[in-house]
């Protein structure tokens, strides 16, 4: 259950590259709890807001909190203990090629914990099981499909017992199948271990199973926050757009008209 | 307006190669502090294994490849030297010849070649595929510093690696003069050895090893800094670890010039 108590904050937060700008001053809380899901299209600046969020990058202005602590302007300490309490599983799960999947698994253990190796092998296989791969412990992940993958990047973020949960968009590439399952992984862990959960994802079916609040960025600005109910009712043009999938007009029919009216007439030269 | 932009592309050239040296600077620090934690007993067990793997894929792996072109440069070398030598009477100074180039020179430097385009390209293309995949990013964000857990492990290997290799390399360079010397003089392979511990200096051997320690930091810190800064796709991973020969081998070569000349000049040699 959610609490008054925001876990993240993100203020002001602006980034750009190469001179253009990406996030545009963004203001954000994510309380614990909850399922937020950031939605938004492609290049709308979701996947650099979840970078911020988890430390990856420093904004140019502007602060990103998690349990408190200013995550560009933390010591190498600080930063380390608000690590260990996110897992993250990656869009294309990056799990490690030259490791076995318990390896994989077991790497934040051996490299955080005291545990015998004992107890690390049955924590591993824990993981495993707990996202239904506890069979496959000593495949390499190239030889695991898409779903399995993604399932395998669930266990090693859950490995060290995180608070927060971020989720890179996690039904992308899968089939519905796989994908609706990814969300039933993604409620039940949340119901077992009370988890903050983030997802960034541009899957709408999948936002509805899974958010309790969602957040809509458009061209690198967070055009709304609310829950489902309010996102549906919302009447930002854009979010309607983005909800009742109506494509942008990406050809400039205009242009191609005169081109070939020009064309025709001669007028075009090599 | 030309002037102008001369200055320009000049100057953004400067500037870009500062950065690197800048980039490479900080990379080695951070290396240096890792390397601690690399070691066995006193640092973390999981990167001593790493480290052994590495010496394994650097040191011995490489043993073959460097021993024949150890062998094959010994050969040119002795035939070149006895060509013109022999028109003084003086081919007996073939073995100095050898056993010098070797020590000082050609040991350590044919290693570092060798191991540039062996290691350092892998290097670079491990790293700059983790990159890609996101694999570095999961590792900062499971809080183990990408340079102390992918880096360091390969910087120890190298350090203990290239100098064992260039001993390798300076024995199978010295043999294949042996060989020459018997095959053009009749001279007996025990005459030869007795010869070429007489034109050894201790002073050379430590010289091409500690050439041999900065080579091996050249080559891992500019292999692994240009699979860092991998951005895009597995074309880039393709560019740098080309980049990665193309640099480790031009600056131990500069490097090489750098000792030589502080070799010479304080008459260390």
């Amino acid at each position: 259950m959610a609490t008054a108590e925001p876990v993240i904050v993100v203020r002001d937060v602006m980034v750009s590259y190469d001179g253009r700008r990406v996030l545009n001053g963004i203001n954000l809380e994510v309380f614990r709890g909850e399922t937020l899901v950031l939605l938004g299209g492609s290049g709308s600046g979701k996947s650099t807001l979840l970078r911020q969020i988890i430390g990856l990058e420093r904004p140019e202005s502007g602060q990103v909190l998690v349990n408190r602590v200013d995550l560009a302007n933390s010591t190498a300490r600080e930063l380390k203990t608000v690590r260990r309490s996110i897992g993250v599983a990656f869009q294309n799960a990056a799990l490690f090629n030259s490791l076995s999947l318990e390896d994989n698994i077991a790497l934040p253990l051996r490299e955080h914990t005291r545990l015998d190796e004992s107890t690390i092998r049955l924590m591993t296989w824990m993981k495993l099981a707990v996202v239904g791969l506890g069979d496959a412990g000593r495949l390499g992940p190239q030889a695991l499909s898409g779903g399995m993958r993604k399932r395998a990047a669930v266990a090693r973020a859950l490995a060290l017992d995180p608070e927060i949960l971020v989720f890179d968009e996690p039904s992308a590439g899968l089939d519905p199948i796989v994908a609706a399952e990814l969300d039933d992984l993604i409620l039940g862990l949340k119901r077992a271990f009370n988890m903050t959960v983030v997802v960034v994802t541009h899957e709408l079916a999948s936002a509805f199973r899974i958010a309790d609040r969602m957040a809509m960025l458009y061209n690198g600005s967070l055009i709304a926050t609310g829950s489902q109910e309010e996102m549906k009712a919302n009447k930002h043009p854009r979010i309607r757009q983005f909800f009742d999938r109506i494509p942008d007009a990406i050809a400039d029919t205009a242009l191609i008209d005169k081109y070939f009216e020009r064309y025709l007439a001669g007028d075009v030269h090599e | 307006m030309i002037f102008g932009r001369v200055l320009e592309i000049v100057g953004g050239s400067t500037l870009r190669r500062l950065e690197y040296v800048g980039g490479l600077t900080m990379q080695l620090r951070q290396a240096a502090g890792s390397l601690t934690r690399t070691l066995p007993l006193v640092g973390n067990r999981n990167r001593w294994h790493s480290a052994i793997h590495q010496m394994a894929a650097i040191g011995i792996g490489a043993i073959p490849m460097v021993a024949v072109m150890a062998v094959c440069a010994g050969f040119i070398l002795a035939m070149q030297g006895a060509s013109e030598l022999r028109r003084f009477g003086a081919i007996q100074f073939v073995i100095d010849l050898v056993t010098i180039g070797f020590t000082r020179e050609l040991g350590p430097l044919l290693t570092a070649i060798a191991i540039s385009g062996r290691s350092g390209s892998a290097f670079s293309a491990e790293i700059g595929s983790m990159v890609v995949s996101e694999e570095i990013d999961a590792l900062r964000t499971m809080a183990i510093d990408p340079v102390e857990f992918v880096l360091a492990p390969k910087f120890l290997a190298a350090l203990i690696m290239l100098p064992c290799l260039s001993v390798v390399a300076n024995a199978c360079g010295i043999l294949a003069g042996g060989a020459f010397m018997r095959i053009s003089t009749g001279m007996a392979l025990g005459v030869y050895l007795r010869d070429v511990a007489h034109s050894m200096v201790l002073r050379d051997v430590i010289t091409g090893l500690v050439k041999s320690v900065a080579f091996a930091t050249i080559i891992v810190q500019v292999g692994c800094l240009e699979g860092f800064r991998v951005r895009g796709g597995p074309d880039a991973v393709g560019r740098a670890a080309t980049s990665a020969v193309v640099k480790s081998t031009f600056l131990v070569i500069l490097a090489d010039v750098g000792f030589t000349a502080i070799f010479y000049l304080t008459g260390a040699r």
